[in-house]
């Protein structure tokens, strides 16, 4: 049924469009994870260390995560206009959630021997965190960064309403016309690049964290290899 | 903003009606409640199955790959064209996509929740003469409860999230005022749609929040609760 419904030769006249869309697709996703990341760094670092900060920074990324993108949009339109910038406050907003939590969870997975270990070796705070707990707490963050980057691209679909959807754009004039060839090609597409990002960050990760390379069992970690990385 | 002054008494002069607040009200919850129960019903035994019996497992893990990497306005822009003969305006198409976008959270949610489940507690169940049939409905059944309503919440919060873009495809709901205010030009209506929707959407969070906490067995740490279920999918 679906095969029978694809135009191959509407993708052949359609290439260079399609390149095109894929790399706003790209851009708009790198863009948004990439300042969501930065705002929620610091804002996980205080939560694991305040935890009073905790529930209400939860709270309050979560409620922002329940609004449908659709209606965030529409929200935002009456500040920022029909602008790329309400579709990138958008997205960075959901990626909040997902990201302070996993920076929390991943300090809080970070053993207390190896904290230990560090002061007792006369490292700062600072020093503790940085050298440490960061690199520890690493494959959780990463994590994060992952979930984070498969929800962006799929979002950014929906802010092809408003304009700025890369792949999207093919699913929204698609879905006008009822053309299936275009509504598939943008999903497709769009899953792609979400499992190609997913898949290159994970391999980043394990270029970032050589430590982890012998053990296999994801977030298992030997407590030798801890010491060793504090050091 | 002058648009968020006119917000209440837009809603109010357009509650009534075959295209007021109510209406579209109805629309929206009814189909919220139509395709999560039938995704329910579809993945929550399925994931049971899987679970108890570790069988399929790839397919459980495909499926929730997919689910996450397939845009959920993927979905309603595929499932629409394909299913626009079938009658009603575009309700079957906008049931048979936001139904396909339950099923991943609620199948994961289930089938984790069961297979999470202490090896030692099953093996004590059946040492006491347990059938495979009671281990499965009094012990994996309610011991993954708490996770299974967590995946029903996401699928419910995701399927009003995304019934809004079914609206682009022809459908009814609140999308409606988001999508004819946009091509008239009328943002208050736009907004209206969209304050509707999300708070629809809180709504249906906070009240499958409190079902989640009633079928949870014991008490678990604060930290958890601060720490809300990742969710499968979103729109």
């Amino acid at each position: 049924m679906i095969a029978e419904a694809i135009q191959w030769s509407w993708i052949g006249d359609h290439t260079d469009v399609i390149y095109q869309r894929l790399l706003e697709h790209l851009e708009l996703t790198v863009l948004a994870v990439g300042i969501g990341f930065l705002i929620s760094f610091p804002l996980g670092i205080y939560a694991y260390r305040h935890h009073w900060f905790l529930a209400p920074v939860t709270y309050a990324t979560g409620i922002l995560y329940t609004i449908p993108s659709l209606a965030l949009i529409v929200l935002l339109i009456p500040f920022t206009h029909l602008t790329v910038l309400t579709c990138e406050i958008a997205l960075v907003g959901y990626t909040l959630l997902i990201l302070i939590r996993n920076i929390v969870a991943g300090l809080n997975g970070v053993p207390e021997d190896a904290r230990e270990a560090a002061r007792g070796m006369g490292f700062s705070d600072r020093q503790v965190l940085w050298r440490v707990e960061i690199p520890l707490a690493m494959p959780v963050i990463v994590a994060g960064v992952r979930v984070a980057t498969v929800t962006t691209v799929g979002l950014v679909t929906v802010t092809s309403w408003i304009g700025f959807g890369g792949l999207g754009y093919f699913i929204y004039t698609g879905l006008q016309q009822f053309f299936t060839t275009e509504t598939l090609l943008g999903s497709v597409l769009s899953a792609a690049l979400a499992i190609i990002l997913d898949g290159l960050i994970l391999v980043a990760e394990r270029r970032v964290t050589p430590w982890r390379r012998g053990s296999h069992a994801g977030g298992q970690r030997g407590e030798s290899l801890q010491v060793e990385a504090a050091a | 903003m002058d648009v968020f002054a006119h917000l209440f008494s837009w809603i109010g002069n357009h509650l009534t009606g075959p295209d007021g607040v109510y209406f579209r009200t109805t629309e929206h919850v009814q189909m919220t409640l139509l395709a999560t129960a039938l995704g329910a019903l579809v993945a929550i035994p399925a994931g049971l199955y899987v679970g108890h019996t570790r069988r399929f497992e790839f397919l459980i893990v495909s499926i929730a790959n997919l689910g996450r990497a397939i845009p959920s306005f993927g979905i309603i822009g595929i499932v629409t064209p394909l299913a626009i003969n079938l009658p009603g305006f575009g309700f079957y198409p906008a049931l048979i996509a936001l139904f396909l976008l339950s099923i991943p959270p609620i199948l994961t949610n289930t089938f984790v929740g069961v297979k999470n489940i202490d090896d030692d507690m099953l093996e004590a169940a059946r040492g006491m003469g347990l059938k495979e049939r009671d281990v499965l409905l009094h012990l994996e059944l309610p011991l993954a409860a708490p996770l299974i309503v967590a995946g029903v919440r996401n699928a419910a919060v995701a399927v009003v999230a995304t019934a809004t873009l079914a609206s682009l495809g022809g459908w009814g709901g609140y999308g409606r005022f988001i999508i004819d205010g946009f091509a008239q030009n009328i943002l208050v209506e736009v907004v209206a749609g969209a304050v509707l929707v999300a708070l629809l959407a809180i709504v249906t969070e906070v009240l499958l929040a409190g079902l989640e906490r009633l079928v949870r067995p014991r008490q678990a740490s604060t930290e958890k609760q601060f720490l809300p279920q990742l969710r499968a999918s979103r729109a």
